[in-house]
């Protein structure tokens, strides 16, 4: 009896969404769990921060110090590349990009099914992730919210078996749609034809094609092209760029500011 | 009324749930026993009397609920673990320690066999028999908790 019921549950759950607000409301009950069992996690860093030489800090801050004044004089050069763009936007008459809002979001957990990539990050929709907010690290994209509980949420890795997002070539434009294969390394280019002007090496970024995803993030990088001339399809392989595997902190994108 | 310290099954069900969200290496996930289905096989055949299908019922969907799994697809299995083992669990008690190693083995399986099913219906396909990984796993851990379960279930005369 109530193998039926949960046997009508599963089906419920996965052929409607009736169950969503459910699930989500789940997602702020589960967040306790996976907080407790990434305390021996959160204590490691600790004690690795603490139980530093004088000398590796001094080191790191140096090291630091020299690369955010490298950044700054890159940022300097994007605002004067910016400025330029806007202008050059307005005298073709084309839409206005505008600055997204980031917010730094915590990765509390991950998924306990090898067979899905998600995951459960301390940020929800109080801190204004909703479903569908796309979520990046310092490299690249990684993936997309599913569920916003009121103070964590999932997210789905590009590298999941059931996520697709479009992207183009950086060096050519040329359009494509990365799937991801259940390999936390590899993406996969669907149906790009054969003929198609793509080789090892090219860095993918994001098309903004769909709406989900917003425009111009690295996604991956081509690291196999396999072309068959029996089949109307190459087979071209994608290493993702953000660290699935090993990101600590993350980026979630939550809308522009308009 | 007396004190049945039904505390501590709820004190080893919230354990289990924790071990189940607990971050593993990412090759390691598929070696994660399934510490709820061990509790489910180990509670039914104890306390047969009490302790049923609704229980474990009830921790799939805890589980389901933690793991963000699809709804009811522990409750499921779960739910037909505990009814194996309750139509089974003095068989299980005579048995010595290999031949209740191999039963959990065959119990889980099933857990495990139709865990499998949902995730074929949600499109999620496994390469060969790795989703038997668990009920190994879960299998050899059995004589190592079994005893520590029953020495503190005895001591604290949970009935």
């Amino acid at each position: 009896m109530l193998g039926l019921v949960a046997g009508a549950l599963i089906l419920v759950n996965i052929y409607t969404d009736w169950l969503d607000p459910l699930k989500e409301r789940a997602a702020s009950l589960a967040a306790p769990f996976y907080w407790i069992t990434g305390t021996p996690g959160r204590v490691g860093d600790w004690a690795g921060d603490q139980l530093r030489t004088r000398e590796e800090l001094v080191e790191e801050n140096s090291r630091l110090k020299h690369q955010v004044m490298l950044l700054e004089q890159q940022t300097q050069l994007l605002a004067a590349v910016r400025a330029e763009n806007t202008q050059l936007k307005e005298l073709m008459n084309s839409a206005e990009t505008v600055d997204q809002r980031v917010l730094v979001a915590q990765v509390i957990g991950v998924s306990p099914d090898p067979l899905e990539h998600v995951l459960i990050i301390d940020k929800g929709r109080s801190d204004g992730v909703k479903q569908g907010t796309a979520i990046m690290d310092a490299s690249g994209l990684l993936g997309q919210v599913i569920e916003a509980g009121d103070y964590s949420s999932r997210v789905l890795l590009i590298t999941d078996t059931g996520h697709a997002l479009p992207v183009q070539v950086l060096r050519n434009s040329v359009r494509a749609v990365a799937e991801g294969t259940g390999d936390l390394y590899r993406l996969e280019l669907r149906h790009l034809a054969n003929t198609s002007d793509i080789r090892e090496g090219d860095l993918l970024l994001s098309s903004g094609l769909g709406g989900r995803f917003p425009a111009g993030y690295p996604v991956g990088e081509v690291i196999a092209v396999r072309r068959d001339p029996g089949r109307a399809f190459a087979d071209v392989d994608v290493q993702p760029r953000g660290q699935m595997n090993r990101s600590r902190f993350v980026l979630a994108v939550i809308g522009s500011q308009d | 009324m007396e004190a049945h310290n039904r505390w501590f099954i709820l004190f080893t069900v919230f354990i289990a749930l924790l071990l189940a969200v607990m971050p593993l290496p990412y090759d390691w996930l598929w070696f994660r026993p399934a510490f709820c289905a061990l509790l489910v096989i180990f509670w039914t055949t104890r306390m047969p009397q009490s302790l049923g299908v609704g229980f474990a019922w009830l921790i799939g969907i805890a589980e389901d609920l933690v793991t963000g799994s699809t709804l009811g697809a522990h409750a499921l299995s779960l739910a037909v673990l505990a009814y194996f083992s309750l139509l089974t669990y003095q068989r299980t008690r005579a048995f010595n320690p290999a031949q209740q190693l191999m039963w959990v083995f065959v119990l889980v399986g099933i857990n495990q066999l139709l865990g499998n099913w949902v995730h074929s219906l949600v499109g999620k396909t496994v390469p060969g028999l790795t989703f038997l990984w668990p009920a190994l796993t879960t299998a050899l851990l059995w004589p190592l908790v079994t005893p520590w379960l029953h020495g503190m279930a005895s001591r604290l005369r949970v009935r």
